[in-house]
């Protein structure tokens, strides 16, 4: 107990009581309160049939934003300053996400907007991502916004009709879990190698059920950017949400975006973001420790995101496994990716680099890739795609000239969206090419149909298109920290 | 919705871990804005030659599997991506229920929004389960939701769990939306004592 009485809660805690409509009664779970729900064209079509069927309206329009970022293309505006979309099925998509939109009142960031970007990079961006709330999507890496302290998870699109009637979600309670990276690391190893690491560690189903809060000196270093790579593959260790607790870091990137609290606002929300860090004395159900000094850039081998090693070492051998069913799947994993027990990634020939997605697209990302390529040009057998993760990041990476760094370098620079980290929108890989990707899933033709992928941090990509293989960014002659 | 009844269906084995809802429904086909017709794209990528043609030595194109309803799959079912197509386009290809030790979460919930059951088993029943398939494509389950059992060939029972709302739902074929309808004082109770931080409206 603690002094005021109360049993000791975690931030997950604090912010699941809070917004409890209903408690669990009469055999159906928690009712919960959704205070932002982000919509995009893939996954909302059939929640407004829904709606529509049954005569009901968007309850809360002004706790809704909708934007269009899976399958819109990255191709370049023509002279009228449109994106065209060549895909007739996308465009018809797109058009059913206009209308939905206006018939409901939700109000939406389309294609060609100065706000569009992928729904996990948008809401931190405005200011509208803020510590305490929950927050919804009908996309797995809703977890992103956790890195603000918020409790925020992917639903299915019955779910997302749920919330847009209704505004709550029937919840069974999760677990808990922490994630504790301690001292600091090393230059070269980034945000993105923690996660991997953390995923390598726990195993693609280790958090099924529960919601990962990060804790540990290497994640209260990071800042927003890399807490959000951190909390966005969480769904990729299995975990329902991932959560990182709210600090100055956290207050001061919210600190005047367009959405943010103004004035005596700001200084009663700020009061109460303070509040939210777990309490002394509170436990989780797991624990995981890492040591932040021993990791090192991280690469996957494999076809799903757990499949990840050090990119110092050799590919695992399926030999070397007892149970069967693992040892099948590495078999599996590594004649689809067409590679050998025992054999080392580096120097390993790609055909292409992207950097993007909602894991690694942000303008520190971007920036990080730029100091790599900056003065050097991409090898003549890589093609590099840039892809940045909304307008507002494109148009800062453009005034601060990393846009002319990668053109320099001979890479692409793209409008924004999720391109090829879910190839849906005409940016694929080709059969049997090889990727390093900054996404964050690895799976048997997730950027292109029978396309191979090695995720990786924004360093290790950048250096691997110079190399035109895969590169461990530490060797390269650059000032990484 | 239709109420799930009891039912014997056949079981086809599909004996790999961590099946991504990737596999079980490629992204390219996530353009339509509908939800039925999904079933001809069930793990299009495993199923399919690159022109179309059908795999000849994939499970689900051999004949002997074509009635079966039951998929019995390796560990982690479902991970990934939050696409609720994944169900649809196991639905849409005649599947009633999906066997394995876990599921992902959001897959799980899914299937229940569509009266697609997750039946959880012990390591020992998926592994008998996976050799009775593979031995005898005619193999079938009996699957009755209400006493939340599966019957073996052989007549033994294995329970398994399911969330009791989920299952109250899908024995009345009732949706869960209506239910949080009917809570609208509650709702409207909680926004009162807890002021909107976000106007969503103002931004675009
Ligand atoms: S960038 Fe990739 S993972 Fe992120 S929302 Fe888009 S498709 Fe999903």
């Amino acid at each position: 107990m603690s002094a005021n009485g109360r049993r000791p809660r975690t931030l997950f805690e604090k912010v699941w009581d809070k917004h409890v409509v209903r408690a669990p009664s009469n055999g159906a779970p928690t009712v919960l309160y959704i205070d932002l729900h982000l919509v995009h064209e893939v996954t909302s079509p059939q929640a407004f049939t829904t709606l529509r069927e049954r005569g009901l309206k968007v309850r809360r329009p002004e706790r809704t934003l909708a934007t269009m970022d899976h399958s819109t293309p990255t191709t370049p505006r023509n002279e009228l300053g449109i994106i065209p979309v060549p895909d007739a099925m996308a465009a018809a998509q797109l058009d059913v996400m206009r209308r939905n939109c206006e018939d409901f009142g939700i109000p939406l960031y389309e294609l060609g907007n100065d706000k569009q970007g992928i729904v996990h990079v948008i809401g931190p961006e405005q200011g509208l991502t803020q510590p305490g709330m929950t927050i919804v999507c009908g996309d797995s890496h809703t977890s992103t916004h956790g890195a603000f302290g918020a409790l925020a998870f992917g639903i299915g699109t019955s779910e997302v009709g749920h919330v847009l009637a209704t505004q709550t979600l029937l919840q069974d309670r999760p677990g808990s879990m922490a994630v504790r990276v301690e001292g600091r690391l090393q230059p070269g190893v980034t945000a993105k190698d923690i996660i991997l690491a953390v995923i390598a560690e726990i195993g693609i189903g280790g958090g099924t059920g529960h919601v990962i809060e990060y804790t540990g000196e290497a994640i209260r270093s990071l800042g927003m950017e890399g807490r959000m790579t951190v909390c966005n593959m969480s769904i990729e260790g299995g975990a329902r949400a991932g959560m990182v607790a709210p600090d100055d870091t956290t207050i001061d990137y919210i600190s005047g975006r367009p959405c943010a609290p103004q004035g005596e606002e700001w200084d009663q929300a700020v009061a109460n973001w303070r509040q939210l860090p777990g309490d002394e004395g509170a436990t989780w159900d797991r624990e995981v420790v890492l040591d932040a000094a021993e990791l090192t850039p991280m690469i996957t081998y494999g076809t799903n995101p757990g499949m990840g090693m050090r990119i110092t070492e050799r590919v695992p051998d399926p030999d070397s496994l007892g149970d069967p069913a693992a040892k099948l799947a590495l078999d599996k994993a590594l004649t689809y990716m067409g590679l050998q027990p025992g054999q080392s990634l580096l120097g390993k020939a790609v055909d292409v680099v992207f950097v993007g997605s909602c894991t690694n697209s942000r303008i520190s990302d971007l920036r990080e890739a730029a100091r790599i390529v900056r003065g050097r040009k991409v090898a003549d057998s890589v093609r590099m795609m840039v892809v940045p993760g909304s307008q507002p990041v494109k148009r800062q990476a453009e005034a601060e000239g990393l846009d002319e760094v990668f053109r320099a370098a001979g890479a692409e620079w793209r409008e924004a969206g999720c391109s090829m980290c879910i190839a849906m929108n005409g940016d694929q890989l080709q059969p049997g090419q090889y990727a390093v990707s900054t996404s964050n899933r690895n799976f048997e033709g997730r950027q292109g149909k029978g396309g191979r992928s090695f995720l990786a941090s924004p360093l290790t990509a950048a250096a691997s298109a110079i190399h035109g293989a895969i590169t461990d960014v530490r060797t390269l002659q650059t000032e990484l920290a | 919705m239709e109420p799930v009844i009891p039912f014997t269906g056949q079981i086809v084995a599909m004996p790999i871990n961590d099946i991504d809802t990737d596999q079980i429904i490629p992204a390219r086909f996530l353009k339509t804005t509908d939800s039925a017709g999904l079933g001809k794209n069930l793990f299009a990528d495993w199923r399919y030659e690159a022109d179309g043609t059908p795999k000849a030595d994939f499970v689900l194109n051999q004949p002997q599997h074509a009635k079966a309803t039951v998929l019995v799959a390796g560990d982690n079912f479902g991970c990934g991506s939050s696409r609720e197509h994944a169900p649809w386009a196991l639905k849409g290809s005649g599947f009633r229920a999906v066997v394995s030790t876990s599921f992902a979460d959001i897959f799980r919930n899914n299937a229940l929004q569509n009266g697609l059951l997750p039946l959880q088993v012990d390591e020992e029943t998926q592994q008998q389960l996976i050799s009775l398939a593979q031995e005898d494509a005619s193999t079938t389950l009996r699957v009755d939701l209400e006493q939340q059992t599966l019957t073996l060939p052989d007549g033994r029972e294995v329970t398994f769990p399911i969330d009791g709302f989920a299952r109250h739902c899908l024995l009345n074929g009732i949706d869960q939306l209506g239910y949080l309808q009917s809570l609208e004082d509650e709702i409207l109770a909680w926004e009162e004592s807890h002021p909107a931080r976000v106007n969503t409206l103002a931004t675009a």
